[in-house]
């Protein structure tokens, strides 16, 4: 239908510069459809009216899912020590689970805190480079220092077989993909509901299938984290170059040597790449898996924040960020070196020996270090950073809370954001008519996109009606809306200023790797005591961890502008702000529209993250599903969280026609 | 005949991994409940698993427990922080020996400890547990009419936050804790709004920042805490709790209009536990002690920032006389 009528306009437009042809379609396009659903809405809305007159979503139209959730959890707990899938699979999984988990913690403590690190610092510099080793050598002697050696080894083992399965699940996943159309038609909603599900909403039937500990922590862990294995492995099996693939079967291969020999070497860099997302997913999984009882760092910072102890909570998250910055850095850079054919330091660490070289090392490291008396880490060489943290947090309350001449204290930002901004867009969005909003999503995804994503997303928000969500979720909506404005304009603001300058970005990068692998716990208190109790903090802290990802997207994008359309622009003399506005930030548009979806996922990712600090809604439903066993309240809620991103995604993100796109 | 080879490889590796799943679990049926953390100690030594929950009365109760159980009787002790309800489930599953502090959980007792016999009571704490609506004290000696409910309203307006919009601002805590706050709002007719802080966290960080500028707040909160000893409170009387508003609560949650009732704090253990008559299970049985006991650990773990370890070992050092009573006789 769009097709009909944006292609007359296209056509007439045909010889009038590009962006004038743009719009000039975009009226055309956009009256017509606008036509229709006002049709369409003069004809049902007086109908649904007359049946329902109300502005939430009506009674009549929802479906009560909370008796078969009741249901399906009473049947757990009476069958989970009989039933044959609990006894004879689900069991044998889950003593895997923890079997594995105990050989590779064995083996950390075996091989002592010297064996660790020389083992992990030789591996990183052989693979990565002589400064990731260092980098290594570093995090490792901090998480020392900090004392949370043992958790952090445990962390490392969970981190470790939890990374192998997601690996194996998400290669298996993605070779179907890759391999059968039909496969990666049917897993894409899949692997997008495994990732923006709230992953609190699946801690629950997990707890009760394998009880808290281990198991049930590891395997929500691989949900979450086997996704970008699976989109990467497909995406590289199906970007093969078809030369390479005729030429290798015109030799005669079969289709599984052909697999074998071309297809999946010629993806090497999209797998790594893949077990890189993995890794880092893994790691972001470690403080909420620690809320079912999976020991390690997170439980650190989990119990660290039950006292209101920041400093403490911080001293157990450092070594996770380190762990995560080591990790991504050694798995990107083996990436980008896949298929130079040698490895990088001295020249012992390159021969044929290289691993029998590291293995020697190893364990002279290990003996050394059993001589010294001590496999875990001596505990003289231990400073506790907890009090000056908390000091510090102390004095920088005391001097932002309130009173700052002009400007106002946080308190007060935090007041006037609520007042202003998240109570009248609440109230909007809570006293706007259930088909008023289905409507208005429905003509803003249209006049972007096709009328299949208008179907998506007045569908995703339907559901939420009809599950009887509504009021909580306008609410969310509200809190997810300003957090996304405030997020997309110092995200992009700070990105313009980045890709101007390389010392800023230089500047930038760390802080950016912090904020995003930080664990969110962490900011919980802080954002409390600087904003207190409510949806003010929770935007804060949405703001804070979506934050990195828009600006890093929104620096790559327009650096990534053609340098020959940058100087043309300055040969004519246009200003700086004029090369940025008229031919930087057109030509960045799909990195922005990036930065925009990213903002989306991660500001979602964080709703929950605000139930625990007063945002109440359905961020508080699904904690609240967790703490009090409720398998329906958590999971609806993390459905209708799911739907709103859905929703939000397809109406900001423009989709062509899809005819011959294949999914 | 290379591609028929590798076909059988395929075949045995499968088996083979199914085989060695099979084996390392000792094959045929897999008990779930008798499953250990990863991290526990070896095979040999032996272990309790305690339950923490995430507020710090909860952490001193254990910390204490697992001070003495290793100094005392040579226990291994793990501790697992979970949330109640899933404690519940983790304790009748065998994953966790006891819970040392419960507030009442009538559901799960019906359905694990009268039903299932999975879970047996493990007699009092020793403490009482009250909850109920608080002000600062700095707050009510300036207005001493604020402790009854009567008078609330009055001061709603004092109470606004941006939070609450035009009512007063009453705040909750964690979705963990038992409330009837909302119901109690609407059916004694307060002008107030209830706002979760979500999380325990949240809340303390809420009331101390309100505290050190002597702002006035209207709390739900629970006796015994130690934020007590350092941010005086005073409880606002409510309707007196009684059995039939209790009962009328029951079959309607919504209709309940009285006070919440004091209740001794009980210990549950798991049943296979209880009965193995093991030392550690006789110890936690006698486990009793006082409020004043648990605030001045909890205090040590959570204003002085010690660590449970030693917040435990500072107590039992002072107080010989009471924990020599708990150990089992010889």
């Amino acid at each position: 239908m769009s097709a009909a009528t944006t292609s007359p306009a296209t056509a007439a437009a045909g010889a009038s510069p590009r962006a004038a042809r743009l719009t000039a379609s975009l009226r055309h396009g956009a009256l017509g459809k606008l036509l229709v659903l006002a049709v369409a809405a003069a004809v049902l809305v007086p109908l649904v009216n007359a049946k329902w007159a109300s502005g939430v979503w009506p009674d009549a139209l929802t479906v009560d899912l909370s008796g078969p959730f009741g249901d399906a959890s009473t049947w757990i707990v009476d069958n989970r020590d009989s039933h044959w899938f609990f006894v004879y699979f689900l069991g044998h999984l889950s003593n895997g689970v923890v079997i594995s988990v105990r050989a590779v913690y064995l083996c950390l403590l075996a091989l002592g805190w010297t064996g660790v690190t020389a083992l992990v610092t030789l591996v990183a510099w052989r693979v990565a480079g002589l400064r990731i080793a260092v980098t290594a050598l570093l995090s490792l002697a901090v998480s020392g220092v900090l004392g949370m050696w043992v958790p952090t080894m445990q962390t490392i083992a969970l981190m470790v077989v939890s990374v192998l399965v997601s690996i194996v699940v998400g290669a298996v996943l993605g070779l179907a993909g890759g391999l059968s159309d039909r496969m990666f038609r049917l897993l894409r909603p899949v692997l997008d509901t495994m990732q923006v599900l709230p992953a609190f909403a699946y801690l629950l039937p997990f707890v009760m299938v394998f009880g808290i500990g281990v198991p049930a922590a590891l395997l929500a862990t691989v949900i979450y984290a086997a996704p970008p294995m699976a989109r990467l492995t497909a995406l590289g099996l199906r970007g093969a170059d078809a030369g390479v693939l005729e030429a290798v079967s015109s030799l005669g291969a079969t289709g599984r040597q052909r697999l074998l020999t071309a297809r999946l070497p010629l993806a090497r860099k999209e797998l790594l790449l893949g077990v890189n997302q993995t890794i880092m997913m893994a790691l972001s999984m470690v403080v909420i898996a620690s809320m079912i009882g999976a020991a390690g760092l997170g439980d650190r910072v989990y119990q660290a924040l039950a006292s209101v102890d920041v400093g403490s909570a911080l001293a157990a998250s450092i070594p996770i960020v380190l762990l995560a910055i080591v990790m991504d850095r050694t798995t990107a850079k083996a990436g980008e070196r896949l298929g130079d054919g040698q490895g990088t330091g001295p020249a012992w660490l390159r021969g044929r020996f290289v691993w029998p070289a590291v293995a020697v090392v190893t364990a002279l490291a290990v003996l050394a270090g059993r001589l010294a008396g001590s496999l875990i880490w001596p505990s003289g060489a231990v400073v506790d950073i907890a009090p000056p943290v908390n000091h510090f947090k102390e004095w920088m309350v005391d001097h932002l809370y309130s009173g700052i001449p002009v400007i106002g204290g946080t308190a007060d930002w935090a007041a006037g954001f609520t007042s202003w901004v998240l109570n009248p867009l609440r109230d909007g969005l809570t006293a706007l008519p259930w088909w008023g909003a289905l409507l208005i999503v429905a003509a803003l995804a249209w006049l972007i996109g096709t009328w299949r994503t208008a179907l998506t997303a007045t569908v995703a928000l339907a559901v939420i009606g009809v599950l009887g969500v509504w009021v909580p979720s306008m609410n969310t909506l509200s809190q997810v809306l300003s957090a996304l404005v405030v997020t997309l304009v110092v995200g992009i603001g700070v990105g313009v200023l980045a890709a101007g300058s390389a010392r800023m970005e230089k500047i930038l990068r760390p802080v950016l790797d912090v904020c995003q692998t930080m664990p969110q716990f962490v900011y919980l208190i802080p954002v409390v005591a600087l904003f207190g109790v409510g949806r003010a903090p929770a935007a804060a802290a949405a703001v804070v961890y979506a934050l990195p990802a828009v600006i890093r997207i929104t620096t790559q994008g327009l650096r990534q502008v053609s340098p020959a359309a940058m100087e043309s622009a300055r040969s004519l003399g246009a200003t700086r702000w004029q090369q940025l506005r008229q031919v930087q930030l057109p030509l960045a548009k799909p990195a922005l529209l990036l930065a925009v979806n990213q903002g989306v996922v991660l500001v979602l990712a964080v709703v929950i993250i605000g139930g625990l600090v007063g945002g109440g809604a359905l961020g508080y439903d699904v904690v609240t599903g967790l703490s009090k066993g409720d398998l329906g309240l958590g999971m609806i809620a993390g459905i209708a969280i799911v739907c709103l991103g859905l929703m939000l995604d397809r109406v900001t993100q423009p989709t062509d026609r899809r005819a011959g796109k294949g999914a | 005949m290379t591609r028929m080879r590798k076909r059988t490889t395929a075949v045995g590796a499968t088996a083979l991994t199914g085989a060695v799943l099979l084996a390392l679990s000792g094959c045929g049926k897999a008990d779930m409940t008798k499953q250990t953390s990863p991290f526990a100690a070896a095979a040999g030594t032996k272990t309790v698993t305690l339950s923490t929950q995430t507020w710090v009365g909860a952490q001193s109760n254990v910390a204490v427990a697992k001070y003495l159980l290793e100094h005392e009787l040579g226990y291994q002790v793990d501790t697992v922080q979970v949330d109640e309800t899933p404690a519940w489930d983790a304790l009748s599953q065998g994953r966790v020996d006891a819970i040392m502090e419960d507030w009442g959980h009538p559901a799960q007792e019906k359905m694990y400890v009268d039903e299932k016999k999975t879970i047996v009571d493990g007699g009092d704490l020793g403490v009482d547990g009250h909850i109920g609506w608080w002000v600062p004290k700095y707050w009510a000696d300036k207005h001493p009419d604020v402790l009854n409910w009567k008078n609330l309203n009055k001061y709603a307006k004092q109470l606004r936050t941006a939070e609450s919009g035009n009512k007063g601002q009453l705040m909750d805590g964690s979705p963990s804790y038992v409330t009837n706050d909302k119901a109690l709002v609407k059916n004694l007719k307060l002008d107030y709004e209830v706002v979760f802080a979500g999380s325990e966290a949240a809340q303390i960080t809420q009331m101390q920042q309100f505290a050190k500028e002597k702002k006035p707040f209207l709390t739900y909160w629970y006796a015994p805490h130690w934020l007590f000893n350092q941010l005086p409170l005073e409880e606002v009387k409510l309707p007196k709790y009684t059995d039939e508003c209790a009962e009328k609560g029951t079959k309607d949650p919504e209709s309940i209009d009285c006070a919440y009732p004091t209740t001794p704090l009980k210990k549950f253990f798991n049943a296979d536990f209880a009965k193995g008559d093991s030392p550690a299970a006789k110890f936690l049985k006698n486990f009793k002690w006082s409020v004043e006991d648990q605030n001045y650990v909890s205090e040590l773990i959570a204003d002085k920032h010690m660590s449970a370890e030693d917040a435990a070992a500072s107590w039992v050092k002072k107080n010989r006389d009471v924990w020599q009573k708990w150990l089992p006789k010889k």
